[in-house]
C-alpha cells in the first residue's frame, strides 16, 4: 500500500511539465505571496513595533522601547483594565445566554413547526445587515424620541440617554449584539442539527425521556463538533467585538474594548506604539481559540 | 402502536406551543426592521408635529427620493460596486487555486499552505493596520504617485482579498475532498496540461461551492467597514458602509431621512439573501462546520 502511493507520487511528480511546474508554482506562488505580504508580514511588523517608539513617518526615528508599552497600558491605563472587563462580560454573555438561546431556536425550529423557514428567515435577516445599519436602526429604537422611549412614556423633554447611562448601556449593547449573534448560531446549529436522525429522538421519547434529556443524551453528544465550533466562533466574536460600539459612540472613553483601544491608538497618539502593544494583547487573547479551531478542522490532515 | 399515537399526540400539541413561542419571538425580531422602514416612509414633519406613534397623514417615498439626491447614495452605492465585485471574484479565484493545488496534487508544503491561509483568516485585523497602511503610502510614493493604493479601491481591494482568500481556500478545499480523484487521474491521463485541469476539469465541478461562496463574501465585503474607513481618506470615494457612519453624524436630526438611506444601504445583501437565500446558508455551514 506505502510503495503504491510512493510510486503513484513519483510518476506524477515526473510527469509534470515544465509548463506544469511553472503554472503550479504561479497558481500557489501568487495568492501566497499577497498573503504573506498583507497579512503575516504586517502582523510580524506590529509585534516587533509594540517594543518601540515610532510617529510613523521616518523608518530611522524608530527608538526601541523595551516593554516600555506593555508597562504603561498595564499600570498607567485605567481603561485597558475596563476594556478586559467590557470584553470578559461581553465574552461572558454571549458564551452563557445568547449561544444557547441561538442552539434552543435552532433545536425548536427543527422541529418543523409550521412556517419554520419564514422564521429562520427573520432570524438571519440582523445577520445580513452590516453593523453601520444595525447602528442606525437601534439608534431609532432607543434615542430620546424614539420607540422604546416612547413606550415608556418619555417625551423628548424628559428624555434620557439610554447609550451615556452606565448602568444600563452595557445591557443594551450586548441586546443589540445578540439580536446579530443569536441568528448566526442558530443557523450553524440548525444545519448541524439536519444530520441528527430523528428516529433516535423518537425512540428515547417513546420510551419516557424528557425534552432536556433528549437534548442532553442525544444532541449534545451528536453535535459535539459543531458545539465545539461555535464556543470557538464565539469567544474569537467576543474577542474582536469592534464594530457597533464604534459605530455608537465613535471612542473608547464611555464603553471600552480592546479593539477600540488599538484603534484610537493609531489614529491618534502617534509618538509611541501602544495601539501595537494593544493589538498584541489582542491575538495573544485569541491565540487560544484560534489553535483549538485549526486544530478541530485539521485533525485528520494533522494525524 | 399505542404508544407511538399518543407520542405523535403529545408532539403536536408541543409543537403548537412552540409555534406561539417561536412566532412571538420572531415578531420582536423583526420589529426593529419593520419599525425602521415604517419611518422611512414617513415625513419628518408629521412626527415632529403628531409624535412617532400618531396614525400616518402620508405615506410615500419621499424620503427615499431625497436621500438618494441629498446624501449622494448612488456614489457610494457604485463605490461599493467598485470595490466589492473584484474583491469577491479575485477571492474566489486564488482560494480555488489554492485549494486545486492542495488537494489535487501531493507536496510536502500542501498542510503548512492550507494552515497559513486557514489561520490568517482568524488574525484581529487590527494586528495588521499599521504596517499596510504605510506600506501602501510608501509603495506608492516609490511609483511616484502616493494614491497608488492609500486612498485608491486597488489597495481596499487588495486587503479584503488577502483576508477572505483564507476562508475560502479552506472552504473549497473541503469542498474539494468529496470529489472523487479519478476525475483527475483521468485529465491528466488524456494529457491535459495543469491549467487545462484546473480551468476545463476542477472549476466546473466547483461551481456549486462557488456560488456559495460568492453570495457570503460579496455580504461580508460589502458589510465591512473598517478598511474603508481608514484607508480611504476621500469620503467621495467610501463605499456605503463606512459612509453611512459619517451621514448619521450629518442628519442625526432628520432620522426618516437616515432612516431611508440606511434602508437603501441594507437593500443589496437583503435582496441577495432572499433570492440565494440556499447558496447563503449552504456557504456559512460548508466552512464552518465541516469537522
Amino acid at each position: 500500500m506505502k510503495t503504491a502511493t510512493t510510486s503513484k507520487k513519483t510518476r506524477s511528480r515526473r510527469s509534470l511539465s515544465k509548463t506544469d511546474r511553472f503554472t503550479l508554482s504561479a497558481f500557489v506562488g501568487i495568492p501566497t505571496l499577497l498573503q504573506i505580504l498583507l497579512l503575516w508580514v504586517p502582523a510580524v511588523v506590529t509585534i516587533v513595533l509594540s517594543f518601540t517608539y515610532w510617529n510613523g513617518i521616518r523608518l530611522t526615528d524608530i527608538r526601541w522601547a523595551g516593554i516600555q508599552n506593555y508597562k504603561t497600558i498595564f499600570l498607567n491605563e485605567p481603561l485597558f483594565y475596563e476594556a478586559l472587563k467590557n470584553n470578559g462580560v461581553w465574552l461572558a454573555f454571549f458564551v452563557l445566554v445568547a449561544t444557547p438561546l441561538g442552539i434552543l431556536l435552532a433545536y425548536q425550529v427543527d422541529r418543523g413547526i409550521k412556517g419554520h423557514a419564514f422564521y429562520e428567515s427573520i432570524f438571519y435577516l440582523p445577520v445580513v445587515l452590516s453593523l453601520a445599519v444595525i447602528g442606525i436602526i437601534w439608534n431609532f429604537m432607543l434615542q430620546p424620541g424614539g420607540f422604546v422611549q416612547g413606550l415608556m412614556g418619555l417625551d423628548i423633554g424628559n428624555a434620557i440617554s439610554i447609550w451615556g447611562n452606565p448602568d444600563i448601556n452595557t445591557w443594551v449593547i450586548l441586546g443589540v449584539a445578540s439580536w446579530r449573534h443569536i441568528g448566526y448560531i442558530m443557523l450553524l446549529y440548525l444545519s448541524g442539527l439536519k444530520s441528527v436522525d430523528p428516529a433516535l429522538k423518537e425512540a428515547a421519547a417513546i420510551d419516557g425521556a424528557t425534552e432536556w434529556q433528549i437534548f442532553r443524551k442525544i444532541i449534545l453528544p451528536t453535535m459535539k463538533p459543531v458545539n465545539i465550533i461555535i464556543v470557538v466562533i464565539t469567544l474569537i466574536e467576543s474577542l474582536r467585538a469592534f464594530d457597533l460600539v464604534y459605530i455608537i459612540y465613535g471612542s473608547p472613553t464611555i464603553f471600552p474594548l480592546l479593539n477600540l483601544l488599538v484603534f484610537q491608538n493609531f489614529a491618534g497618539q502617534g509618538l509611541s506604539m501602544k495601539g501595537a502593544a494593544y493589538a498584541v494583547i489582542l491575538l495573544v487573547l485569541c491565540i487560544v481559540p484560534i489553535i483549538t479551531y485549526l486544530r478541530i478542522v485539521f485533525k485528520e490532515d494533522l494525524k | 402502536m399505542a404508544t407511538n399515537k399518543r407520542y405523535r399526540d403529545k408532539q403536536k400539541r408541543k409543537d403548537a406551543f412552540i409555534s406561539i413561542f417561536i412566532g412571538f419571538f420572531a415578531f420582536i425580531w423583526i420589529f426593529p426592521i419593520l419599525w425602521t422602514v415604517w419611518t422611512s416612509l414617513r415625513p419628518y414633519n408629521e412626527i415632529i408635529s403628531y409624535g412617532i406613534f400618531s396614525r400616518p397623514r402620508s405615506l410615500n417615498f419621499d424620503n427615499y427620493v431625497n436621500a438618494v439626491k441629498e446624501m449622494q447614495i448612488a456614489g457610494y452605492l457604485l463605490n461599493s460596486a467598485i470595490v466589492t465585485i473584484p474583491s469577491v471574484i479575485l477571492t474566489l479565484f486564488f482560494g480555488s487555486l489554492i485549494a486545486f493545488v492542495v488537494t489535487r496534487y501531493k507536496f510536502k508544503f500542501n498542510l503548512t499552505i492550507l494552515l497559513l491561509f486557514t489561520a490568517g483568516n482568524m488574525l484581529p485585523i487590527v494586528l495588521t493596520y499599521i504596517p499596510v497602511f504605510w506600506m501602501f503610502i510608501w509603495v506608492g510614493e516609490l511609483f511616484g504617485n502616493r494614491n497608488m493604493f492609500y486612498n485608491n479601491y486597488a489597495g481596499l481591494i487588495l486587503v479584503h482579498v488577502a483576508f477572505q482568500v483564507g476562508f475560502a481556500a479552506f472552504v473549497l478545499s473541503s469542498y474539494m475532498k468529496t470529489i472523487p480523484k479519478e476525475i483527475s487521474e483521468s485529465a491528466t491521463i488524456d494529457g491535459a496540461n495543469v491549467f487545462r485541469h484546473y480551468w476545463n476539469v476542477i472549476l466546473p465541478l466547483l461551481r456549486p461551492a462557488l456560488a456559495a461562496l460568492s453570495v457570503l463574501m460579496t455580504t461580508w465585503i460589502y458589510n465591512e467597514f473598517f478598511w474603508a474607513l481608514v484607508l480611504m481618506s476621500d469620503d467621495s470615494k467610501r463605499p456605503i458602509t463606512s459612509a453611512l457612519r459619517r451621514l448619521q453624524g450629518q442628519y442625526v436630526t432628520d432620522f426618516n431621512l437616515l432612516a431611508a438611506g440606511a434602508i437603501i444601504a441594507a437593500l443589496p445583501t437583503v435582496i441577495l439573501f432572499f433570492v440565494l437565500r440556499k447558496q447563503f446558508i449552504a456557504g456559512l455551514t460548508l466552512g464552518s462546520t465541516k469537522g
